[in-house]
């Protein structure tokens, strides 16, 4: 355990180590979100009430999920900027903020053309809509923010700091359909109990969520190994990758 | 199949607009999101590469041509830690 | 951990907790501006102001619709399950208006304590199945209700 940590602290290993996970994540993640969306669109049943524009939750909820996670997720990281000074940490919020940001907004565009045909107005400004819209924001201001100073250690500690704070908003999200009268309705997919719809929904919808989950970690290991290239050029194993190509490819990635 | 035919399924009894308009941006956001990072990676392997050029000995000349060229903000790496102090 | 370290997470951990104060109070004291409408027991109960711009919601009575013939004026009364408002409306009602279906209504309460829309947005719950799975739904509750048993709720 701890030995794995502080390989993590080596970026050359951490380089090698993302380019043998990601044509998995990449193939993987293609094959279970493709099949999740194909299943959703033109397989599973219609809704008794909404009909077909429910179909959209096959895009909307691993959106909005994934919008959430990848926030925990750099939460996480930026505490362990604050407290270990792991530099890989930073690296990972780096970059994830803008995988992030596009993730919020596929959730709230999704949502708004979902609410147009069900609930008749494509925004309303309940506890949930507003929260969601605060993530984006707080997106926007790590993205911001990790460009606005120009010594790389000082931006580290600012963004984990903002990053760490903003985390509260996590809950609020997720709770606000509990805590406070909403137009938008309770979650559908709990941890703890049965999902409140039948299998040949939710398991499309299961398969979507998975494969996104995987696509981001393809996405941002990629990303991750770009900002290693670009930190560690002075050293001898980046030149001897940018050498051999860099591995702009998607397929390879790897060293 | 959830429909009769593919006109049904492209419409869906009215639906079509909202549902297609969503994936369409899903997708489109999707592919938006690799491109800038594929672009990112290319930038900096490029920049670089071009660095190792310069540094190799005999084509100093193209110095000039690097520093303009490449719109790059030099950002210190982590090896010189040493100028930032909290 | 060294000590350096566990004093970092400390402070990062207080200052989390106390941000996390700070905000959980902010959002207690707005609580009535968060929620998006009053339900029909406030209402009752008097606690949501008469002749100010409001949000009303809650379930659409079972047998509580009467449609104008002549015009698009409806009323119908929204309901909690323990009090129950009349709710004025005149205009396009969205797709998924319909009787034992969640609205949020937009609009005043006038000196009646009756509600006068001027928009009606239909809300749903967190289920959804197939059109077959809902029918077999309702004909085992009718069942039930013939026979006199308590149903589950869905």
């Amino acid at each position: 355990m701890w030995q794995f940590f502080h390989k993590l602290g080596s970026p050359k290993w951490f380089y090698g180590i993302a380019g043998r996970f990601m044509p998995w994540l990449l193939g993987l993640g293609l094959v279970l979100s493709l099949a999740g969306i194909v299943w959703g669109l033109a397989f599973a049943p219609q809704d008794y009430l909404q009909g077909n524009s429910y179909r959209i939750i096959f895009i909307h909820v691993p959106t909005a999920f994934l919008a959430q996670s990848v926030y925990m997720m750099m939460a996480v990281a930026g505490v362990i900027t604050l407290v270990w000074k792991m530099k890989l940490a930073d690296v990972f919020v780096r970059a994830a903020a803008p995988v992030g940001a596009i993730l919020t907004v596929l959730a709230l565009f999704t949502g708004a053309v979902w609410g147009k045909p069900t609930w008749g107005t494509w925004w309303i400004w309940d506890a949930r809509l507003t929260s969601m819209l605060i993530l984006l924001f707080l997106y926007l201001g790590i993205i911001g923010l990790s460009h606005a100073y120009s010594d790389e250690k000082t931006a580290a500690r600012a963004v984990a700091v903002l990053t760490v704070v903003g985390v509260v908003n996590i809950p609020i999200i997720k709770y606000s359909v509990n805590w406070w009268n909403t137009l938008h309705q309770p979650a559908t997919f709990k941890l703890t109990e049965k999902p409140t719809m039948v299998p040949e929904m939710w398991v499309p919808l299961l398969l979507a969520v998975l494969g996104t989950y995987l696509l981001f970690g393809w996405v941002s290991l990629y990303r991750m190994q770009t900002e290693v290239l670009r930190r560690e050029r002075r050293t001898r194993w980046v030149k001897d990758v940018i050498a051999a190509g860099g591995g702009s490819q998607l397929k390879s990635g790897g060293a | 199949m959830a429909f009769d035919s593919f006109s049904a399924f492209i419409i869906m009894e009215g639906h079509g607009p909202y549902v297609w308009t969503c994936y369409g941006v899903f997708f489109l956001l999707m592919a938006l999101i690799t491109w800038l990072s594929v672009r990112d990676r290319r930038r900096v392997v490029r920049t670089q590469q071009r660095e190792q050029t310069v540094a190799s000995p005999g084509q100093t000349d193209t110095v000039r041509n690097e520093r303009t060229g490449g719109g790059f903000q030099r950002i210190p790496t982590s090896q010189s830690e040493s100028i930032s102090k909290s | 951990m060294n000590p350096a370290r566990k004093r970092k997470l400390t402070i990062v951990l207080f200052l989390l907790a106390g941000v996390a104060v700070a905000v959980g109070l902010t959002t207690y004291a707005f609580r009535q501006n968060i929620n998006l409408f009053y339900d029909p027991s406030q209402i009752a109960g008097g606690e949501a102001p008469v002749n100010v711009r409001i949000r009303a919601g809650g379930m659409v009575e079972e047998g509580s619709v009467a449609r104008d013939p002549d015009s698009l004026k409806v009323q119908f009364r929204v309901t909690d399950y323990s009090s129950s408002v009349t709710v004025h409306y005149e205009g396009i009602l969205p797709d998924l208006f319909a009787e034992g279906q969640g609205v949020v209504a937009t609009g005043q309460l006038n000196e009646n304590r009756e509600f006068v829309a001027s928009e009606v947005l239909a809300k749903h719950d967190e289920q959804y199945m197939p059109p077959e799975v809902s029918e077999a739904l309702e004909r085992s509750a009718a069942r039930a209700r013939e026979e006199g048993r308590e149903m589950p709720e869905y």
